[in-house]
């Protein structure tokens, strides 16, 4: 096998266990995010808004990091800086 | 992964400027914005009809948000925070119109809008408490942590346009692969999560630009309560 079909197994590869890893993790913050937020919540109902507005906010930043993780993926996917230098090598 | 839609038709060079397809759409939709916004103010009732009635609760659901963070300038606050939430709910929505593509989905677009909201922080930050308090609340609580908060202001701008960007094109993208696998009308039970998407994405842009405005603001603010409390 030549040096680009290695490349291409390799970063299809990398991709599917980044991806994993990316979505894995933030997905276990937001549970524990969620969770704490439905304990405060069952002890005091009355702080409903500010308890979901910050949840929300705590949310968006976790999902955020899968978010880059699907662009960093993508980025290795389709548009691979590095795959050019070692087409041009070659 | 292109498309032609009706803008795309439309988009054209005129020497090294571009109008792009993304440009039009967004232009298209303030102008709607602005049409249905100029009928429903027009004929205002004390008996309102349907039109007034959904204006008058999505303005009711918006002035409740921001002056429960905000204190001064609320009308001023209101005005951007609701245009951004309105704007970026119907560009996400607009994507689910056959011959449209959502504008969200271009990292151009969020990106504009993220410097939007990066230069109305500290607009309304120094309308507010003046340049030199407002420049001031970047030392503290320690000269030292200074580098810090400009990192914070360029990372979190740069947060706020990579977060909807890659929702958005996420979402259309694995509709599109969807499609190529399993063939015609499946991805329909996925373009129903993007209705949900496209509200919560909404909601999330314009509440944390209006979060951020209102560190701006209060960094005076808080400081002179917590003065008077001690």
């Amino acid at each position: 096998m030549n040096d680009q079909s290695w490349f291409v197994i390799i970063s299809t590869a990398i991709a599917g266990l980044a991806i994993v890893g990316g979505t894995i993790l933030p997905a276990l913050a937001m549970g524990r995010a969620i969770s704490s937020a439905l304990d405060a919540l069952a002890r005091q109902p009355e702080a409903e808004k500010s308890i979901s507005r910050t949840l929300f906010i705590g949310l968006a930043m976790i999902e955020s990091l899968a978010i880059y993780c699907l662009v960093i993926v993508l980025i290795i996917l389709f548009r691979n800086p590095l795959l050019d230098l070692l087409i041009s090598r070659s | 992964m292109e498309q032609e839609g009706i803008f795309d038709v439309l988009a054209f060079k005129i020497g090294s400027i571009s109008l792009s397809a993304s440009l039009l759409t967004s232009a298209f939709l303030s102008f709607l914005l602005i049409l249905i916004s100029w009928l429903a103010s027009k004929r205002l009732r004390s008996d309102p009809g349907p039109w007034q009635t959904i204006a008058e609760s999505l303005y009711l659901a918006a002035y409740e948000a921001v002056s429960s963070l905000v204190s001064k300038q609320v009308d001023q606050i209101l005005a951007f925070v609701s245009g951004l939430w309105l704007f970026v709910f119907m560009a996400n929505m607009i994507g689910l119109v056959p011959g449209f593509s959502s504008p969200t989905a271009d990292v151009s677009v969020t990106m504009a809008l993220a410097v939007l909201v990066y230069f109305s922080v500290h607009w309304f930050g120094i309308r507010s408490d003046g340049l030199m308090p407002y420049l001031k609340h970047y030392l503290k609580p320690n000269p030292l942590l200074l580098p810090l908060h400009l990192i914070s202001e360029l990372s979190r701008t740069l947060a706020l346009a990579i977060r909807l960007f890659g929702n958005v094109m996420s979402l259309e993208m694995a509709a599109y692969l969807i499609l190529l696998v399993a063939g015609l009308l499946v991805p329909i039970p996925l373009l129903m999560l993007h209705i949900i998407e496209a509200m919560i994405q909404a909601y999330l842009f314009g509440m944390l630009a209006l979060i951020y405005i209102a560190g701006g603001i209060q960094s005076h603010e808080t400081r002179k309560q917590e003065e008077s409390l001690t």
